[in-house]
């Protein structure tokens, strides 16, 4: 049974009375503040055993990882939360300055865990929004601590949740000339690793469809890159780009999942081509003999960024969907490339390459407002996180030991932080939230 | 089916299809010097103007790249005018045209640099008379340096088209 279909066997059920929300967070361009908190091991209400611990844990960590929380320890607990319905000593967690408490509790048997929790307000004396409750098999209990952490998230900041996600990468081994290439996907975390490849041919750029159950990527497999799809459920790979003596790379799902926008280079010159997967049906979005590639969908699917060198180097262009005219949209020094369309629909995310640096930088679609959230000696490929608040990313090391590692970094450039993986890893994308 | 039995199908399907990929005589082909079965014997004895190892050491298999460009230097057209004439009298053999690029760019980008310097040399070698169904390109993008420190001295190396000879009069 694949990890996939999994997400069908959890539940959502609503328990307990709405309160009234005092406590958030709101993203603003000044510094934040971390926004202290307490997840005490939740409760073991039957056959718990390491779950109890483990899911607070997963939890904490997510907060903790967003920059905007910060963990108050359990050295410095005064009260104990011994049972999930005991009232809150609130005058305890504010001795200790903690503003957000997230109480829970774990029951296991039967093949299943089940998960609830509230969230208290400690300031204002009051429960914050409802208690949810989750139920899924042992295997999944990550995702259910990710749950958790999501709905704590999104009601806190008022953004939408993302750490019940997956990462569909490249994982990488070998010496810089002879680099070995393996796709794999894992948490958003990095946890639960699971390759799809072996690394007997090169792999590259793999794209999650819009429901997480299919992958796009590039590989060599036929000796000369070409475009393949892969069902994520029984790892069954087919060839969308078998046109003899040509190159097909760089694909990328529309928004309905049912076409897929990719770069074809014929004589030395790459255009942009789009595939209905149903009928089969191949149209040239572009026509122009300039390096036109990485195409990016709006979340409507009316139209593509994507990035040429028709004027001279790498810039980014919108057009629409069908092809057609493009309107150039990056203005600044240096060379624009990878633009990724954010699943908000506001910003369009990008690589930039000036004096020597790369770095992973944002826009708005009509170009203003850019900014740059990273600068290094070679940052690319950006991924938006499904919430499009934090965006993940390539970072190589410079010299003959230079490897990849995959980095986030909050769309408002603070929280910049690793994802530690068992080895160097390369092209990340972010699926959706999963169901 | 469980995983494991997944993934031994998907091993055995890449691996069938890796087999597609052609004996190779290159002296840094993408996939390692002589990749494809054929020892380093194979190349035969340089000092014979025949031997694809003369092609490799004398004739020399790779024309060099100025950053971002896919335009043949001069001493490249030299290079690659010997490689014309020595294809044209030896028309047993193929080549595949590999396109590198340095790490200085974008994954994808690079990859479209690379397939147009292996184009820029398919189409002089066309123009000196080499018949095109004994020529094939691809890119390898920045995937495959030869020269791995991150300065120009390496970038320079690089940035390379390189006619890998293959047994066989067409692609």
């Amino acid at each position: 049974m694949s990890k996939f279909r999994l997400i069908a066997a959890f539940l959502l059920t609503l328990i307990a009375m709405p309160a009234q929300a005092e406590l958030t967070i709101r993203f603003t361009d000044g510094e934040i503040e971390p926004m202290p908190f307490a997840v005490p091991n939740f409760i073991d209400e039957g056959g718990a055993g390491e779950f109890a611990e483990n899911i607070a844990r997963v939890v904490a960590s997510d907060l903790q990882g967003t920059g905007l929380f910060r963990e108050v320890g359990a050295q410095a607990y005064i009260s104990q939360v011994t049972s999930f319905d005991a009232p809150i000593a609130y005058a305890d967690w504010q001795a200790i300055n903690t503003q957000a408490l997230i109480t829970g509790a774990v029951q296991a048997g039967g093949g299943q865990i089940i998960v609830k929790f509230r969230v208290f307000d400690i300031f204002s004396g009051a429960q914050l929004g409802d208690g949810l409750q989750f139920a899924g098999t042992p295997a999944t209990w990550r995702r259910m601590a990710h749950k958790v952490a999501d709905a704590v998230y999104s009601r806190i900041t008022g953004e939408g949740p993302y750490f019940d996600s997956r990462i569909v990468y490249v994982a990488e081994s070998g010496p810089k000339n002879q680099r070995q290439k393996r796709l794999a996907v894992m948490d958003y975390d990095g946890a639960n690793v699971q390759y799809l490849t072996d690394s007997s041919s090169i792999v590259l750029a793999p794209r999650f469809s819009p429901s997480g159950d299919r992958i796009l990527f590039t590989s060599y497999a036929s000796g000369f890159p070409q475009i393949y799809l892969m069902d994520v459920g029984t790892l069954g790979i087919r060839s969308l780009g078998e046109q003899p003596g040509t190159m097909t790379f760089s694909p990328r799902f529309s928004p309905d999942g049912n076409r897929v926008a990719f770069a074809l280079e014929r004589d030395g010159n790459s255009d942009l081509y789009m595939l209905d997967l149903s009928s089969g049906q191949l149209t040239q979005l572009t026509n122009s003999p300039s390096i036109e590639t990485a195409p990016s969908f709006s979340p409507d699917g009316s139209q593509i960024v994507f990035e040429s060198d028709r004027s001279g180097n790498q810039q980014i262009y919108i057009m629409s969907a069908s092809g057609g005219e493009a309107a150039r949209v990056s203005n600044g020094r240096g060379r624009y490339g990878t633009p990724v369309w954010s699943p908000r629909g506001d910003m369009i995310a990008f690589t930039k390459q000036n004096e020597g640096r790369f770095h992973i930088g944002v826009m708005m679609t009509n170009g203003g407002e850019e900014r740059l959230l990273t600068s290094s000696f070679l940052d690319e490929g950006p991924t938006w996180a499904p919430n499009g608040r934090v965006i993940m990313f390539t970072r190589e090391s410079a010299g003959a030991a230079g490897q990849a590692q995959l980095f986030s970094v909050d769309v408002t450039g603070r929280n910049l932080r690793q994802i530690v993986t068992d080895g160097p890893a390369s092209d990340p994308a972010w699926s959706p939230l999963l169901p | 089916m469980n995983l494991l039995s997944k993934i031994l199908i998907l091993v055995m399907a890449l691996g069938l299809a890796a087999c597609k990929n052609p004996n190779r005589f290159g002296a840094d082909g993408a996939n390692g010097a002589n990749a494809g079965g054929i020892g380093a014997n194979g190349l035969g004895d340089p000092s014979n103007p025949n031997s694809p190892a003369y092609f490799n050491q004398t004739v020399g298999d790779r024309v060099l790249f100025a950053v971002d460009q896919s335009t043949i230097s001069d001493q490249g057209r030299m290079i690659l005018a010997g490689q014309a004439q020595w294809l044209n009298s030896n028309p047993s053999y193929a080549v595949i045209i590999e396109g590198h690029a340095d790490e200085q760019g974008t994954r994808e980008y690079n990859l479209s640099l690379g397939a147009k310097r292996a184009a820029a040399v398919q189409n002089f070698l066309i123009s000196q008379g080499v018949p095109a169904t004994r020529l094939r390109t691809i890119s390898y993008g920045k995937e495959r340096p030869i020269e791995i420190c991150s300065d120009e001295a390496c970038y320079s190396k690089n940035r390379r088209a390189v006619t890998v000879l293959q047994l066989g009069g067409g692609v």
